[in-house]
């Protein structure tokens, strides 16, 4: 497979590690709530098992070190997007 | 010995003989033959025997898709089974034998099976051999395996020397037939990068085979010029001998070139070269293989492709036989005919199962229109043929045509659906091809030559450009326009005679039948009930016809029945092609610690962990077992000192104003008020609760830390650093780097590691106890001068230092300090003596982290915060994670100290059970994690998880190790054995 690095261009995939679902960005802020045990066990345990486009999380460990945000079609593997995982999170919200 | 069936010309060299040998018979050929033409030109039909039944079979195809003519090529370590002779380029010296025998080719003892031929149909196995059950594995299964089967292995390693290699290009052509060299020279004359494939080693594909006229020349003639131009064309690279095997995502493709010529000439170089190639667009001229019809007794010696037949007369001066005869249902059969006839072949009879007037006169031969082929008689070699009509025509060469099958594999390999098409009664690619790709040509389904040159010629300057390159005004070649007419035929059911489909998995149409009635339906399901199309073969020339059968069986269309789905390779890839370089030491990359030159030089016993070498034990003279040796260093170390190389754990350099907080949210344990000087403990949990790692963190600076992490979990932690920094906190001021390798770090330990030390710190470093109390940390300079990080901890219990300098300092410092140490008897330890003393203390290491174990299972509980989020925080708090009666870790040790001495191995993976129960699962309590014999405590020791451990100490259970069969009491303990009062850190 091949991922268009948004700042280094094409790279083959044997250069990233995996992680999964994009899922795992949004870590629970609340957990000093009663209710937050049950949004920690939705984060960590639960999933779409997606037949289509799928946002997902790549690390570039023989490149930069950056993770990239991908969406990757799970039916034709086709990548029709791959952002700075940074980025991303900002957008939602996670930074200052 | 000579070539009796050798004729003039052909694109092989006359003069330049090669000698072979088959089954130890020495013979000749020509240079350019294939193993099987130079077979052929001397005679030689049988050369096997089918892989149930073990009937003489002859070499049926000229190419790639041979099911029968498949040997064993080589001998001792470079002999390779199952090598279709085809395909193999003939050379000087090519030993080559027959497979599937016991006893001579031409008389194979193992021949009784056919006559048990009514009871070994499709699916025997499932039916029979069922009981007595203990039979199957003994006896049944052994049997079967010993009579069945292909060539054998030498058994010793391979030899050969394989390469990987990548490739970018523009487009990629896969087939040096016409289309494919049209379209080649449409691209590239367009300026595109172009790589032109063909899995022969002489470009030209069918024109080869044929006496089509090109642009007025020989088609031969003609894709030799087009080669020739492309070769000198600096933006075309020619791969001929290369299969492209897979069709992978994102426009990469598998392709195995064959270099075996080279290889033999020098064995440094590649037998083999795996390819990856990066092509923008591909075109797929693959061109098309030709079908058999079912038919009685269709497999014997000297039955062949009528294609195939033909390919041998025109590129290889070959006849077939003295008297050949053709079997076909479409009008390329005839063109056999004629091609044998004028290189002055006898041609006795030509059979069309089609009800029309002959294609054209045969001279000599009996024409008979509307029949078919019903039997067939010889049984090493083929002498007769019998016809509908009654008739018995003697004959030593049958050349059958059922027809030409686009070659569409490849653009089955992303889950393509091939189509049926009625006009050409074959199946075409399903129009969604893999990205990139498009076909042309034969492949495609267009049979007319002059149509497919043009498809070629097109296509190329359409994708170039589609690519953005300026379209070439090259003219496509030209060639008289052949019709090419076929009526499906799978054959005329034979009665009692077997009609074989798969010749090489030994499918016959009745098996097919069978498949139906006894409920498969489905042609995946009749795919693997019968294992048709599932021999090395994958049913080339079987598939189109087995599931004619079937739908001309269950009275459904060919659209219906549809085909099973290609998958890469598209022909065998030997393992080495795919192992490439990485064999042995070059698996993966070697680590080596900076003072392993100077290990070496003393000795030492290397383990690896990972990728890394480290020293297990430094054996002195006069040691016979690494007890000895290992025993030694844990005594020297605590009496005196001892010094371990820890460059291998994980170090990360992680600076910001915000760096304190965040490891507050990556440890279990409180960071943020860690003072500049100091290192402290951290147990990092994964964030479902289980402990991932542990290590210590040193504050150098208000904004500087250096975390250590486990050898094993280095790159992990590292990772998921990054992960929590850019992902989970982007805005936190915070900055890190793997330093694992730019430090050399070793643990200097025992009473007189501070003496030892303070020869080596430059004097205005103070690391007295006052100075460098416990837990301390700080930047130093050592032998005059060179930078260094000192921190005070212990792994071993003793009092002990971990000094670190920039890594090419590593060896020299290593050698200053065993220097140094002269005065204290000063012994180098290794990962055994680390291992011994740090079970004596009861630390956690791997054994212990093993992702099933809680920080309070761990009995680290106690630090963890309950005022701050951090990974692993909140899922710890689920109730089965809070109870008090979990696998807890505690310690044991032999009731009877001299237990297991004898025995001589440790209780580790013993587990633990009440002292009268009965050793099963259900009375399991837990599990001994590390275990060793303990020289301070004079008998083997262990850490280990029982049921409620902590509050059990004192009581006594049983340690059971089923796989090395000891049993012993032990007894609930402390797990830490050696001085738990840890007094012996901080003096």
């Amino acid at each position: 497979m091949i991922i268009n690095h948004p700042l280094l261009g094409p790279r083959d995939s044997e250069e990233f590690v995996y992680l999964g679902s994009t899922d795992l960005i949004n870590r629970p802020t609340n957990w000093e709530e009663e209710a937050s045990a049950e949004d920690f066990y939705q984060y960590q345990y639960i999933r779409e098992n997606i037949a289509g486009d799928h946002q997902e999380l790549w690390y570039h460990e023989q490149g930069d070190q950056s993770w990239l945000v991908v969406t990757r079609n799970t039916l034709t593997h086709e990548i029709s997007k791959v952002e700075l995982a940074q980025d991303v999170s900002r957008a939602m919200g996670r930074g200052k | 010995m000579s070539q009796t069936h050798r004729k003039d010309g052909g694109l092989i060299d006359q003069d330049k003989t090669i000698t072979f040998t088959f089954n130890g018979q020495i013979l000749r050929g020509c240079e350019g033959d294939t193993l099987a033409s130079a077979l052929l030109a001397n005679n030689k039909h049988l050369v096997g025997r089918s892989f149930k039944y073990h009937r003489p079979r002859g070499i049926v195809t000229v190419g790639s898709e041979e099911p029968n003519a498949i040997m064993e090529i080589g001998s001792g370590a470079h002999k390779e089974p199952n090598t279709r002779a085809t395909v193999t380029q003939l050379y000087n010296g090519l030993e080559a034998n027959s497979q599937n025998h016991r006893g001579p080719l031409s008389f194979d003892l193992m021949a009784i099976t056919d006559f048990f031929a009514p009871l070994l149909g499709a699916g025997f196995y499932y039916k029979t051999f069922m009981w007595p059950k203990a039979f199957w594995e003994k006896i049944y299964e052994p049997a079967i395996r010993n009579s069945a089967g292909l060539g054998t292995l030498s058994k010793e390693p391979d030899p050969d020397t394989y390469d990987k290699g990548f490739r970018y290009c523009d487009i990629l052509i896969i087939g040096a037939g016409a289309s494919g060299l049209s379209a080649a020279l449409t691209a590239a004359s367009s300026g595109a990068k172009v790589i032109l494939a063909d899995e022969d080693f002489l470009m030209g594909g069918r024109l080869n085979s044929g006496t089509a006229k090109v642009d007025n020349i020989p088609g031969s003639e003609w894709a030799k010029n087009a080669v020739a131009k492309l070769s000198a064309m600096d933006n075309v690279t020619l791969m001929s001998d290369t299969t492209i095997f897979g069709v992978y995502d994102h426009g990469i493709y598998g392709a195995l070139e064959n270099r075996s010529s080279e290889s033999r000439e020098d064995s440094n170089k590649p037998r083999q070269v795996n390819w990856r190639i990066y092509a923008k667009k591909s075109i797929l001229c693959a061109g098309a293989i030709e079908r058999s019809i079912a038919f009685g007794n269709n497999d014997r010696p000297g039955i062949m492709l009528a294609g195939a037949v033909r390919a041998y007369i025109n590129r290889f001066a070959v006849a077939t036989g003295e008297k050949v005869s053709v079997y076909t249902n479409n009008d390329d059969g005839w063109q056999t005919a004629k091609d044998l006839r004028t290189k002055g072949v006898r041609v006795v009879a030509v059979i069309d199962s089609r009800s029309i007037s002959p294609v054209m006169p045969i001279q000599g031969a009996e024409i008979f229109m509307g029949t078919d082929v019903v039997d067939t008689k010889g049984r090493r070699a083929l002498k007769s043929i019998t016809l509908s009509n009654g008739k018995t025509i003697d004959t030593d060469s049958l050349a059958v045509s059922g027809g030409w099958n686009p070659n569409l594999h490849l653009t089955c390999h992303h889950r393509g659906i091939p189509k049926w098409n009625e006009e050409i009664a074959s199946f075409i690619p399903d129009e969604a091809t893999p990205p990139g790709m498009s076909v042309a040509g034969r492949a495609k389904g267009t049979m007319m030559l002059s149509d497919a040159i043009k498809e070629g010629h097109e296509l190329g300057s359409t994708v170039a450009s589609d690519l953005g390159y300026k379209a070439s005004d090259l003219k496509a070649a030209s060639t008289p326009a052949v019709p090419y007419n076929v009526v499906a035929n799978w054959g005329v059911p034979s009665g009692k005679n077997r009609a074989w489909v798969d010749f090489q998995n030994d499918v016959t149409a009745k098996d097919v039948r069978l498949a139906n009635q006894e409920g498969f339906k489905s042609v995946e399901h009749v795919k693997r009930y019968t294992t048709l199309g599932m021999a090395t073969d994958q049913g080339k020339t079987a598939n189109v016809l087995g599931i004619g059968i079937m739908a001309e069986n269950m009275g459904q269309t060919m659209e219906e029945t549809g085909t099973t789905i290609f998958r890469p390779p598209y022909s065998p890839v030997a393992i080495g092609a795919f192992a490439g370089r990485r064999r042995g030491m070059e698996f993966y990359p070697t680590r080596y610690t900076p003072s392993h030159k100077w290990s070496e030089e003393q000795g030492a016993v290397f383990v690896e962990v990972g990728m890394w070498y480290r020293s297990q034990w430094f054996p002195q003279p006069g040691e016979t077992h690494w007890r000895q040796s290992v025993d030694r260093e844990v005594i020297k170390t605590r009496s005196s000192v001892g010094i371990c190389d820890v460059t291998t754990l994980g170090k990360i350099d992680i600076k910001g104003s915000d760096v304190s907080e965040f490891l507050n949210k990556v440890y279990v344990n409180a960071f943020a008020k860690l003072p500049v000087g100091k290192t402290r403990y951290g147990l990092m949990l994964r964030e479902d609760s289980m402990a991932m790692d542990d290590g210590t963190t040193a504050r150098l600076a208000e904004d500087h830390f250096v975390m250590t992490t486990t050898t094993a979990n280095a790159v992990n932690v590292y990772r998921h650093l990054q992960f929590c920094h850019q992902i989970l906190w982007p805005d936190l001021d915070v900055h890190m780097i793997s330093v694992t390798e730019q430090y050399a770090q070793y643990a200097v330990a025992g009473p007189n590691s501070r003496r030892l030390l303070q020869k080596i710190v430059d004097p205005e470093h103070d690391i007295s106890n006052e100075a460098f109390p416990f837990m301390g940390a700080g930047a130093i300079t050592v032998c005059g001068g060179i930078p260094a990080r000192l921190f005070r901890i212990s792994f071993s219990g003793e009092l002990a230092y971990e000094i670190a300098v920039p890594t090419r300092y590593g060896d020299a410092l290593m050698r200053a300090m065993m220097e140094a140490g002269k005065e204290f008897d000063v012994v180098p330890y290794g990962t055994e003596a680390l291992g011994v003393m740090r079970i004596e203390k009861g630390h956690a290491a791997g054994p212990e982290l093993n992702g099933q174990t809680s920080a309070y299972d761990l009995g680290m509980g106690g630090m963890v915060s309950g005022k701050k989020d951090f990974i692993g925080y909140k899922l710890g708090q689920r109730e089965e994670l809070l109870r008090n009666d979990r696998m807890q870790m505690v310690g044991f040790k032999p009731v009877n100290k001299g237990d297991l001495v004898d025995k001589g191995h440790s209780m580790a993976g013993a587990h633990l059970l009440g002292l009268r129960e009965e050793a099963t699962t259900h009375n399991d309590q837990g599990w001994i994690s590390s275990s060793i014999y303990s020289p301070m405590l004079g008998c083997y020791i262990g850490l280990g998880f029982i049921k409620d451990g902590l509050n059990r100490k004192g009581e006594f259970v049983r340690a059971v190790d089923l796989v090395r069969n000891s049993d012993i009491e032990v007894e609930i303990c402390s797990p830490h054995f050696y001085d738990p009062e840890g007094g012996r850190l901080r003096v």
